[in-house]
């Protein structure tokens, strides 16, 4: 690849300021929130229309140039990693909201528009979007809807997928597609999920029309303390069988409750080995019947503490100090290296169990936040990236919870993604046969395969090779393929 | 039925049509065979594969093989206070889940609690190269790979053959009422956009050309408080209503003349075609009985941003029932039945005439 040619044919669709190649321009760019993986791309590009990003893409498929779409770059799979000979395609500029319709309760906005920003603006309307994933003040609707992202209050208003209802998308070749309508579904398949959690593999993102909530009428959160985590992780199962489904039902433990609280003065019991957050909303009655409810389930279970948000300052609070929960932990620990296995609920006492097991065998400690309601796990590895040898035993501690997630039935990647991160753990999951499914279905949109090469699936070879060292269910992986 | 596992019967019949070259048409219980176009080939009934795998209600997901009754996971399910949040309408006491997953159909509570592509969690499927595989899982969050589970959602089983499906469930209200108010068109879709943009606890409605029908389900206190906040007076028969309307068995479903689906944008105002009208969804979903052309009704749904699909044609050999696609999305459909079907083996031509 020549990349004086790449350059000037750039130059030709985009302004001098809107294309970066130096080193040091380059530099911002080299890593996303996993910042463990870095790479320099060739070139960065910042597009701000639409004819643009066509134009580039038609460019690098003609060039045969690798293309690594990037939002706000808060990713924690390596998702937004560079290729070091590609263009790194960021849609920062694409910045606008583009309308509200309150009466069909949409809002159509560009990819690089932040997750907050959008409740934002539609809350003159007595409106929001529900998904809110913690980095929500930063990260953007297109980097959401590459990831499905999730969020705490995703146990009751579903993930991404379910709250979008259009896309405009370019592939490669510099086709625009208009993917979903206006309505609440569409002719033909459901392309509009299958590239919601697509990760940059399948064409870049260029405008979502999202759905949007009436802001519930009323809502409360009820901080439950438990002297066990287990016991924590029954009340939960019992919260869902009394037929409650909370807006949010989040778990901390001891590690991070006492982080979060030093960080942010959230008001954690900090004596507790874990807390509940279970957050309530609708009209004003339900609530009330609901907060008695989950009270008394909450004591039940062996809860030590019972206590419901005084005021919405006091709810602010305790979310503030779950929002704040990586952040908190990376004050604590040089680095941090954040896990996302999602689990069967009653699997939850297990998977605990071991992971404590194992932060021992590692001696490398673990904080634990996640959405319990889901069975949605974010153990955060404490590390020092700087002490040799530490982080070649973080990701082999890590790729171990992620297999006990699949062996109990669960998955490696609940909401963060696949990435460079877990493309080995991809093998772990996935046979041949499926792996093979999903690059035809890769294939079908990128025949060159040059959106976001080396992320989210794994190549046979990179499975055979990874499997060398591993023995899934007592089989070898990928017998047909030559050992390397 | 009895419980079984028949997929490698099924997988050695897909590797015989493979070899011969003979395409198949999907069969569970026949009780969609009226909508959509007709499929190409020898029928392969995958009604026997059937039966609960799990079930676990604290989970809240059930996993089935595709040939379970659909009566039956529903029976399993309200035996457990739960049910399936989408509502799926039967048509025929034979529905299967795999035709209801195929088809994608979803009921009243649709608009509110989402369809079924929805709730789908996972899916074990046979593909047009032979090969079982499968997708998703039992977890409710899980973003690796793919979404395939949803893209086998609607595919009409032009994809492959759904083997067995993991769906998310949910608790059933603990109250439900139905109220109903007299208005006109205009002002009953301009109500429903209004209601819809406030938090009540609303999972349906419907505008007969008459009468607005609204259903709240919720905490009683919930659906007491909204239920005098919207006004109109309570329906006896609440679940009579609904399930007729789901059943097409209403009266305005009753008719030779062709009936069309059209899914539009929720604040569309009347769309001014002859015939009759049955609006669901918030105005979402608009059902027309009427003689005018297809072109007409598409190009009026294409409007308002939607889709239009010819429902009941009363003739299999109807031409076009989908909604035509941009030659660029036609392409990428194409490439994926390649990408899952190489062969064209199965339900050819059962969405579109092009594969
Ligand atoms: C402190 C912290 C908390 C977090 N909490 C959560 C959480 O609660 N829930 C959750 O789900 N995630 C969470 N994340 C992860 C991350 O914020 C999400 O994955 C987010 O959606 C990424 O958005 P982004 O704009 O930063 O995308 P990026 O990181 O820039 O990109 C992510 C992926 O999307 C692709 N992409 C980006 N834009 C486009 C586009 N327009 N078209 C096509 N592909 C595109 C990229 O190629 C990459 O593969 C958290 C991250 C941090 C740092």
């Amino acid at each position: 690849m020549d990349k004086i040619q790449l350059l000037s044919e750039l130059s030709q669709i985009v302004p001098s300021g809107a294309l970066l190649h130096q080193q040091e321009d380059l530099r911002p760019y080299e890593c996303d929130g996993l910042s463990a993986y870095r790479e320099l791309p060739l070139v960065v590009v910042l597009p701000n229309t639409i004819d643009q990003v066509r134009a580039i893409l038609q460019l690098c498929y003609r060039l045969e140039v690798p293309v690594v779409a990037r939002g706000a770059g808060t990713g924690l799979s390596g998702g937004a990693l560079p290729h070091k000979n590609g263009v790194l395609l960021s849609l920062v500029k694409f910045k606008q909201i583009l309308a509200i319709n309150p009466q069909r309760c949409t809002a159509v906005v560009q990819p690089g528009v932040r997750n907050l920003a959008i409740s934002e603006a539609v809350k003159p309307y007595g409106l929001y979007y529900a998904p809110d994933p913690s980095s929500q003040i930063a990260c953007t609707i297109g980097g959401n809807v590459a990831e499905n992202s999730g969020g705490v209050h995703c146990l009751k208003y579903g993930l991404t997928v379910h709250n979008i209802q259009q896309l405009k998308v370019i592939t490669i070749d510099g086709e625009l597609l208009t993917i979903g309508g206006n309505g609440l579904d569409s002719a033909g398949f459901d392309l509009l999920a299958i590239m919601t959690g697509s990760e940059g593999m399948l064409g870049v993102i260029v405008e979502v029309t999202v759905k949007l909530l009436p802001i519930p009428d009323r809502a409360q959160v009820i901080l439950a303390a438990f002297d066990d985590i287990v016991k924590a992780g029954e009340a939960v199962g019992n919260i869902i069988s009394a037929g409650i489904i909370p807006a949010g039902l989040e778990m901390m433990d001891k590690l991070a409750i006492q982080a979060a609280e030093d960080f942010v003065h959230a008001g954690y019991p900090t004596d507790a080995e874990a807390i509940l957050l279970c957050e309530v909303d609708g009209s004003n009655a339900e609530v009330s019947e609901h907060i008695l409810k989950v009270r008394g389930i909450l004591t039940q279970s062996g809860a030590t503490q019972v206590r419901t948000a005084k005021d919405e300052a006091e709810r602010m609070s305790f979310w503030k100090g779950r929002k704040a929960a990586f952040p908190a932990v990376g004050r604590i620990a040089p680095d941090y290296y954040c896990m996302d296995g999602t689990i069967p609920r009653k699997q939850l006492p297990h998977v605990l169990k071991t992971i404590s097991n194992l932060s021992t065998e590692y001696n490398l400690p673990v904080a634990n936040v996640f959405h319990a309601g889901d069975g949605n796990l974010h153990p955060l590895i404490l590390y020092d990236a700087n002490k040799r040898g530490e982080l070649e035993r973080t990701e082999e501690f890590g790729g171990k919870i992620l297999q006990l997630c699949v062996d109990v039935g669960g998955t490696i990647t609940g909401e963060h993604g696949v990435g460079v991160e877990k493309i080995n753990q991809m093998c772990v999951q996935f046979n041949t046969e499926e792996l093979t499914q999903f690059h035809a279905i890769k294939s079908a949109f990128d025949d060159k395969g040059l959106l976001n090469p080396g992320k989210a699936v794994p190549t046979l070879h990179r499975c055979a090779e990874f499997g060398a060292m591993h023995v899934h269910k007592g089989k070898l992986p990928f017998p047909e393929l030559e050992r390397f | 039925m009895t419980p079984q596992d028949i997929s490698l019967d099924l997988q050695v019949r897909v590797n015989h049509a493979i070899e011969n070259k003979t395409p198949l048409s999907i069969r569970g219980g026949n009780s969609k065979l009226f909508y959509g176009r007709e499929a190409v080939g020898d029928a392969i009934d995958i009604s026997q594969n059937c039966g609960i795998i799990s079930y676990e209600p604290t989970e809240l997901v059930i996993t089935a093989r595709a040939g379970t009754a659909l009566s039956l996971i529903e029976q399993t399910l309200a035996d457990n206070n739960q049910m399936l949040p989408f509502e799926p309408p039967y048509y025929a006491e034979t529905a299967t889940l795999g035709g209801t997953i195929a088809c994608n159909l979803s009921g009243p509570r649709r608009a509110y609690t989402g369809a079924a592509r929805d709730f789908v969690l996972g899916c074990k499927i046979l593909n047009g190269r032979g090969e079982i595989i499968s997708f998703g899982g039992e977890v409710m969050k899980n973003v690796a790979g793919y979404d395939v589970s949803r893209l086998m959602t609607g595919d009409l089983g032009t994809l492959g053959i759904l083997l067995e499906i993991s769906l998310k469930v949910l608790p059933r209200p603990e109250a439900e009422i139905t109220l109903t108010l007299e208005r006109d068109t205009e002002k009953a879709l301009a109500k429903l956009n209004r209601l819809a943009q406030v938090d009540f606890p609303l999972s349906a409605s419907c505008y007969d050309g008459d009468r607005l029908f609204l259903r709240l389900s919720g905490t009683e206190g919930a659906v007491k408080s909204s239920k005098k906040a919207i006004g109109g007076e309570v329906v006896k028969s609440n679940q009579l209503i609904w399930h007729k309307i789901k059943e097409q068995q209403h009266g305005f479903f009753f008719t030779k003349k062709p009936l069309w689906r059209l899914s539009v944008a929720a604040d569309t105002p009347p769309i001014n075609i002859d015939g009759k009208w049955l609006y669901e969804w918030n105005g979402a979903l608009r059902w027309l009985v009427s003689n005018a052309s297809a072109e007409i009704i598409r190009t009026a749904a294409e409007k308002a941003g939607g889709h239009a699909i010819r429902y009941r044609h009363h003739d299999q050999n109807c031409a076009d029932v989908f909604h035509p696609l941009p030659t660029n999305l036609l392409g990428i459909h194409q490439k994926l039945k390649q990408a899952f079907d190489p062969h064209g083996i199965f339900n050819r031509g059962r969405m579109y005439a092009e594969f």
